[in-house]
Order: C-alpha cells, then sequence, then structure tokens
C-alpha cells in the first residue's frame, strides 16, 4: 500500500535481502544479546521454576542450575488441565475457523471486486475492533444469560469471532492485493466460476498470508480473558480461567503455576516463532508488508 | 516482513491496478461475498451497544430484578457526581495508556535497532524479544506479579534489595502499583512496536543510506537524518494501533492489582467489569460502558483520520 511505495523511492530492483544486512560492530551484538536475554528473562524464569520442587522455587538467590523435577506437571494432569486446555482448543480453532468463512469473501470482494463504498465497509470493519470490549459486554452478558449461552464454548467462538474478523479481513486483503489481474483474468476468459476462481487460482497464490491470518487469530483467541472470565463459567472454561482459578483455590505454589503458564503458553509461543515474520501485517492491519 | 518486494507486487504495479470498467462490473457480486462478515459483525458490536446505551438509563441490579425501571441519567449523574471511582478510572485510563505506548515506541525502537543489523544469531535474539508478545496476558501477569515483584521472593525485589545501596526493601507491586502496571504493558508491547518499527526500518532504501555513508555522516547522523524521518510514519502507525489495543487491557490489572489499592489502577474497563458482572448492577455498567465508548469515540475519530492519512501515505 501507500506508506510502502512512499517509503522506498529509489529502487531499481535490487534483491530484497541485501538490504539492512550492514554488518553490527561486536558491541552492538553484544548489547542487543544482552538486552534479549533480559526481556526474555521473566519468561526462561518461568519455564525453570516449573521444574523446580516448591521449595526450591521460592529460593534466593534464585538458582539457574539444579535437578529437574516433573512433579508439577504429574500435579496439573491430576487437577484436570485438560479440560480447561480443550476448551481453549474449541474456542480457538472453532471462532477461526468461522472467521476465515466470513472473512475470504469479504476480503476477495474488497481487494478485487469493490463494491460500492469499499472505503467505509473497510473502515467500518476497523472501527469494530477499536471500540473497547467494555461497551458491549453487559448486554452481552444479559442477551447469553437470557439465551443460555453464558458459559458455553459456543457463547465465545460468537465473540472471537467478531473480534479476529476485522484483523482478518485487514490482513487477508492486503495479501489479496498482490494476486495479479492478469491471471485472475485468464481464469475468467478459461471459464472459472466464482467459487473455483476463489478456492482454486486465489487461496493457493496466497497461502502464506492464509496459514499466518489463522495463526493470528488462533493466538488472539487463545490469548483472550475479558469475554472469558466475564462470560464463561467453571465447566467450559479456557486456559486463561484456569490460571486465574488456579491461584485462588491453589494458593501460592510457584512451581506448579510455573508449569501450567509453560503449558497454557507453550502451543502459541511455537505458533508465533513460526509465523513472526508475517505477524507484523496481520498487527498492523495489512499496512505494514 | 519482506514480502512487499516480491514479483507478485512488481507484476500489479506493471499490471497499472484495475480498470475502471473492472470495478463498475463488479460490484454486485462484491456486495454479496461482502454481506454475510458485515451482517455479522453489525449483530454482534453493533447492536448489543445500542442495548447498552438503553440499559444505561435503567435502574437494573440482577440481584434485585424486581426494582427495575426507567430512570432517565440517573446512573450517568451518579458516576459523574457520585463516584470518585469514574473520575478516578478516567484518569488512570489516559496515564496507563499514554505511558505505556510513549515507552513501548522508545523500547521498540531500540528493540529494532538492535535487530536490524547482521550479527551471529540475530534471528534469535529477534525472537527473544519478541517473545513477551506471544505469552498469555494472563499467565504474564500472574508470573510477573509472584515470580519477579512479590516483596519477600520476587526476582526484581530481591535485585533491586541486593544490588542498591543501604538496603532498600523494596515493594515494587504495593507501593508503586502504576508503575508495575505500566512495566508489565511495555514489556508486553514493546516487541509489538518492533515488528512495526523493524518493518519501517528494513524499507529504507540502503543507496540512500550508503549515500550519505560515502559523505561522511556518522552513525548519529544517518539516524538522525535518513532514519528517524523515514520512521515517523510508522512511529505514528504504531502509536495508533497501541492505543487502540493497550486501552483494551484488563488482564494485567485484574491479575496484578485488582484495580487498587483503592481505585489508584482502575482504569474504565476494569470498572465496567466490576459494576456490572462482579457487582451485578446492570445500569451503572452499561453507563460507564457507554462513557468508555464515548470517550473512544473522539479519540478513534482522530486516530482513525490518522490512519487514513497513513494508508493513504499522505
Amino acid at each position: 500500500m501507500a506508506i510502502r511505495s512512499a517509503a522506498r523511492p529509489v529502487r531499481f530492483g535490487i534483491p530484497r535481502r541485501s538490504r539492512s544486512q550492514e554488518r553490527g560492530s561486536p558491541l552492538l551484538a553484544i548489547v542487543a544479546w544482552i538486552v534479549g536475554l533480559i526481556v526474555f528473562f521473566p519468561v526462561l524464569y518461568m519455564i525453570l521454576t516449573g521444574f523446580k520442587s516448591e521449595p526450591a522455587a521460592v529460593d534466593l538467590p534464585p538458582k539457574l542450575i539444579f535437578t529437574p523435577t516433573f512433579e508439577n506437571y504429574e500435579a496439573i494432569f491430576r487437577i484436570d488441565f485438560l479440560p480447561f486446555f480443550r476448551n481453549s482448543a474449541v474456542a480457538s480453532l472453532g471462532s477461526t475457523a468461522l472467521v476465515m468463512l466470513l472473512a475470504i469473501p469479504a476480503a476477495y470482494a474488497l481487494a478485487l471486486r469493490p463494491p460500492q463504498k469499499w472505503r467505509d465497509i473497510l473502515f467500518f470493519f476497523i472501527s469494530t475492533k477499536f471500540l473497547p470490549p467494555a461497551g458491549v459486554i453487559v448486554p452481552l452478558y444479559i442477551i447469553f444469560r437470557e439465551a443460555s449461552l453464558l458459559g458455553t464454548v459456543q457463547g465465545l467462538i460468537i465473540l472471537y469471532t467478531a473480534m479476529n474478523l476485522p484483523i482478518a479481513i485487514w490482513m487477508l486483503r492486503s495479501f489479496l492485493e498482490e494476486v495479479p489481474r492478469d491471471v485472475l483474468d485468464a481464469a475468467r476468459v478459461d471459464g472459472a466460476g466464482l467459487f473455483r476462481e476463489i478456492t482454486q487460482i486465489v487461496l493457493p497464490m496466497i497461502f502464506p498470508g492464509l496459514v499466518a491470518t489463522v495463526f493470528l487469530a488462533i493466538i488472539f483467541a487463545w490469548n483472550e480473558f475479558f469475554f472469558a472470565v466475564s462470560l464463561a463459567a467453571v465447566g467450559t472454561a479456557t486456559v486463561p480461567i484456569f490460571m486465574v482459578k488456579f491461584v485462588t483455590s491453589e494458593g501460592l505454589f510457584w512451581a506448579k503455576l510455573s508449569a501450567s503458564s509453560t503449558m497454557a503458553v507453550l502451543p502459541i509461543v511455537a505458533l508465533g516463532w513460526v509465523a513472526q515474520r508475517q505477524l507484523v501485517r496481520g498487527l498492523s492491519m495489512g499496512a505494514v508488508k | 516482513m519482506a514480502i512487499a518486494d516480491q514479483p507478485l507486487e512488481r507484476m500489479r504495479r506493471q499490471a497499472g491496478g484495475p480498470s475502471l470498467l473492472d470495478r463498475v462490473r463488479s460490484q454486485p457480486i462484491g456486495r454479496l461475498l461482502v454481506l454475510p462478515a458485515l451482517l455479522y459483525a453489525i449483530l454482534v458490536t453493533q447492536a448489543p451497544f445500542i442495548l447498552t446505551l438503553w440499559y444505561s438509563l435503567q435502574r437494573w441490579n440482577l440481584q434485585r430484578p424486581d426494582r427495575r425501571g426507567f430512570v432517565g441519567f440517573q446512573n450517568y449523574q451518579t458516576i459523574f457526581t457520585r463516584d470518585p471511582a469514574f473520575r478516578e478510572a478516567l484518569v488512570n485510563t489516559a496515564v496507563f495508556v499514554t505511558a505505556a505506548v510513549l515507552i513501548s515506541l522508545a523500547l521498540g525502537l531500540l528493540y529494532a535497532e538492535l535487530v536490524n543489523h547482521r550479527y551471529p544469531g540475530r534471528g534469535i535474539v529477534r525472537t527473544l524479544l519478541l517473545t513477551p508478545f506471544l505469552i498469555m496476558p494472563v499467565a504474564a501477569a500472574l508470573n510477573w506479579k509472584n515470580m519477579m515483584l512479590n516483596p519477600n521472593f520476587g526476582v526484581i525485589d530481591w535485585l533491586t534489595r541486593t544490588a542498591l545501596p543501604g538496603n532498600p526493601e523494596p515493594n515494587w507491586l504495593g507501593e508503586y502499583p502504576a508503575v508495575s502496571v505500566i512495566g508489565v504493558l511495555v514489556w508486553r508491547w514493546a516487541p509489538f512496536m518492533m515488528l512495526i518499527l523493524l518493518a519501517g526500518m528494513q524499507s529504507i532504501s540502503e543507496e540512500v543510506r550508503e549515500a550519505v555513508r560515502v559523505d561522511g555522516a556518522t552513525a548519529w547522523q544517518e539516524f538522525r537524518d535518513i532514519t528517524m524521518p523515514h520512521l515517523s510514519r510508522f512511529l505514528q502507525l504504531g502509536g495508533l494501533l497501541g492505543t487502540v489495543f493497550i486501552v483494551q487491557e484488563l488482564d494485567p490489572i485484574y491479575m496484578m492489582t485488582q484495580g487498587g489499592p483503592g481505585n489508584a489502577t482502575t482504569t474504565l474497563p476494569y470498572l465496567v467489569f466490576r459494576k456490572a458482572i462482579e457487582g451485578s448492577n446492570v445500569g451503572l455498567g452499561a453507563a460507564v460502558g457507554v462513557v468508555v465508548v464515548m470517550v473512544s469515540m473522539v479519540v478513534i475519530t482522530l486516530l482513525l483520520r490518522a490512519l487514513d492519512r497513513i494508508m493513504r501515505g499522505v
């Protein structure tokens, strides 16, 4: 988009990879590593504490080398961690599927077959993302109570879909804009219908973008807390709620807390690491590529 | 972050984009395809807000459904004149968001500069710096509250105790709850700024950089005269999106301070949660919700105008 083209006034077909590859001084490398390790330290400490015994977890000065134990992980599985995990997985995957179902046609239309007032529509979607959930939580709570959706995974799926829809549409649209026109025209000349055009030509061409969008939607749904804490009940609570419940009902057991935190963040951190090159496009609604 | 230069994009530029005729012809089908998503967004986000407006005019406590009734603007009167929590929450929200966004931007700029050079393990450093953003906010807040900031056993309090002279007895979370909450917000959002600013830095043409280097510019001059002016658009974008997202962050406050001590760390979204969900006061919670949206709408309109300008590259 504009931010990109304006950003690069001079370009003579120089391969992307050669840019910004200026060799840093050893000092910069050392500073970078130190800053990186400091920023990462709380995460590292959490992972390590999960393998300590409870008394060792509160030992000061903190020990980074110790004999690991798996007792915390065994304990977590004894107190029924898995149902929360399953609820989170169903809510994340279910909402993401619904998001893609709605977002793909919408993004396709907005990028390649723009309807009237497409710019207004695009900004309407983003404005729904900009409105704080606090503005709608009260009636949602009442409606869900009336409709017996309070404390159901279905209820969360409905909301997470609305939460991720704008991001998915903007992100997909920014990928779809790069699909060359000639290919689509050729497909249409060949008599491909709309459905075939989308599923067999367009989607394969933006496959990396598609995957990144799915990952981002899963990440946001998995980590979501406000709706989950307001609208979920004990039986259908997600992982974040398990964390809250764990603290209140089990008291402060840092080693077990760390072990369950590690379990809770692991799938998402892994997804994020895999998708990190594409994350920025989704997070910036496609403004930055 | 290197997608922009792919052959696809170059081809599209050469092709010159959609023709006018193409746009006109494709309108009806486009509308049909956008409709489901549009209806969904309206139904799930706009309709409830209209109900929020309606509820905010009622006296309605879920514990006393028999006393439900229309009371006009009484709830608004209550939060504006009789409820000190509201004013405190309004100020806290403004302070927290402004501080968190600005510090995240500054720190994100540092992160981005650190990973924008080539050295062994650069990819690992970038991954380390990115990770806080991926950590489930609830888990992050819990671990910060306990393992980092506990006055007796927390690593940070222990470090301040042992590293600083005069044996201070720090209690970061207890004595400086706002600083602690902002610190955790920054830890989480600086990586987000890094991603955006890094994309910006990597889009600066290397020819320009080389030209000023040949002219004998120092690293600082290069940063000040080339990098910063170019980055201003990306800084604006980061600030805009950071504001939008951080306003909605509830997790660190819920987990670390419960809005306290007193109302010292209560923000507007947390206040809605406390009034309506925990306190069962639908009318009052809805009124606070409406004010949250009104305030946001003013800010958002201004920010959206900025975003539109940024997107168009003006």
